[in-house]
């Protein structure tokens, strides 16, 4: 038996929200964090949590197990809590809880749409697409992986604090992801955007981001390039 | 862009700039200080007073200064918009807030006027 402690809240019925325990039979297995909470809601289906795709490809499922920010669904217990360690799930951190496991995740895409996550390109559409050489291409490869999961900008003690000025590293991966991609030719005008004391510069560069990515990308240095970008504009 | 009237430089990349350009000239004067002890273990007062007296330590000295209030200026500046915000504290935070950046500017402004008194006059 598995012992599950779990972050509960429901603001219709509780004052304020507490942990509960929960005994669960994996029956030995090495189940995903997200296989235990599926058999947790067996016995207490009033349990609210956000789940899709069950293979870390969704980013639903975004959840802190035993400190530390993940996908429940790509999170083995022998990684989350070895040798039948307690089970403790909380919510991401730093944003506002709906019920249980389920965040308000309004200002962390709020910052998601102030990058303008799209090609903007003025010039005349050619017949086909707009082609990248293979070179070009390749300076995706990083960033266009990210599932927005929020695992990253919520393990972020500057997203914590200023989640409506700071763009967070998702944001901030996802606007370099614009800012190299050769078809996009608002490059001025979104260095512009983040030229400002939070936008970019609020990261100090503590790595809590890389450290949790389910998807093993590196938000500190998209950051290190946008800033990179930024004083090459200036100098 | 969101824009913050009270930081240093009004922009993010001046400010972080200035941060690690500060820190350079803070880092330079502390091991050129601690290298100076090391050569001299039987400094005297007037050894010191002489390495002072020169005008080129003088002015390495105003320089830091100067980079200790724009690194203190910058660094202070963020924590308290970290953490005296709206969002921790709620409406009196704004006052709070300007009243800690009213108070360590007056503050750094003091120790920059007393260290140039000592350093020049």
């Amino acid at each position: 038996m598995l012992k599950v402690s779990v972050y509960r809240y429901n603001p219709e019925t509780d004052k304020e929200p507490y942990m509960k325990d929960y005994q669960v039979d994996t029956q030995g297995k090495d189940l995903m964090v997200l296989d235990v909470l599926e058999l947790l809601k067996e016995t207490d289906p009033s349990l609210a949590i956000r789940r899709s795709c069950r293979e870390g490809v969704c980013g639903s499922d975004g959840m802190n197990i035993n400190g530390k920010n993940g996908l429940a669904c790509v999170t083995p217990l022998s990684e989350a809590a070895p040798n039948g360690a307690p089970l403790v799930i909380r919510p991401l951190p730093g944003l506002p809880v709906v019920r249980d496991l389920v965040i308000d995740m309004t200002l962390f895409y709020k910052q998601y749409e102030k990058i303008k996550p799209y090609l903007i390109n003025d010039t005349p559409a050619p017949a086909i697409e707009r082609l990248q050489s293979p070179e070009e291409r390749a300076h995706l490869d990083g960033l266009y992986e990210c599932i927005l999961c929020a695992c990253c900008s919520t393990a972020c003690p500057s997203f914590w604090w200023n989640p409506d000025r700071f763009i967070g590293p998702s944001g901030l991966l996802q606007a370099y992801r614009f800012l190299i991609d050769s078809r996009d030719t608002a490059t001025e005008e979104r260095l512009a955007d983040l030229d400002d004391p939070f936008s970019v510069f609020r990261c100090h560069g503590i790595q809590a981001c890389v450290a949790v990515c389910p998807k093993g990308l590196n938000p500190t240095k998209a950051i290190g390039h946008i800033r990179n970008m930024l004083l090459s504009r200036a100098a | 862009m969101v824009t913050q009237v009270t930081s240093f430089g009004r922009s993010g990349l001046s400010d972080w700039l200035l941060q690690r350009f500060t820190a350079v000239i803070l880092l330079a004067y502390f091991v050129f200080i601690v290298g100076f002890m090391i050569c001299n273990p039987a400094m005297s007062f007037d050894t010191w007073k002489g390495l002072f007296d020169t005008t080129w330590m003088a002015a390495f000295t105003s320089l830091t200064l100067f980079a200790v209030v724009a690194h203190a200026w910058i660094g202070l500046w963020s924590v308290s918009t970290d953490y005296m915000t709206t969002r921790t504290m709620g409406d009196k935070a704004t006052v709070i807030r300007m009243t800690f950046q009213a108070t360590y500017s007056l503050i750094l402004f003091y120790y920059l006027v007393w260290g140039f008194k000592i350093l020049w006059s």
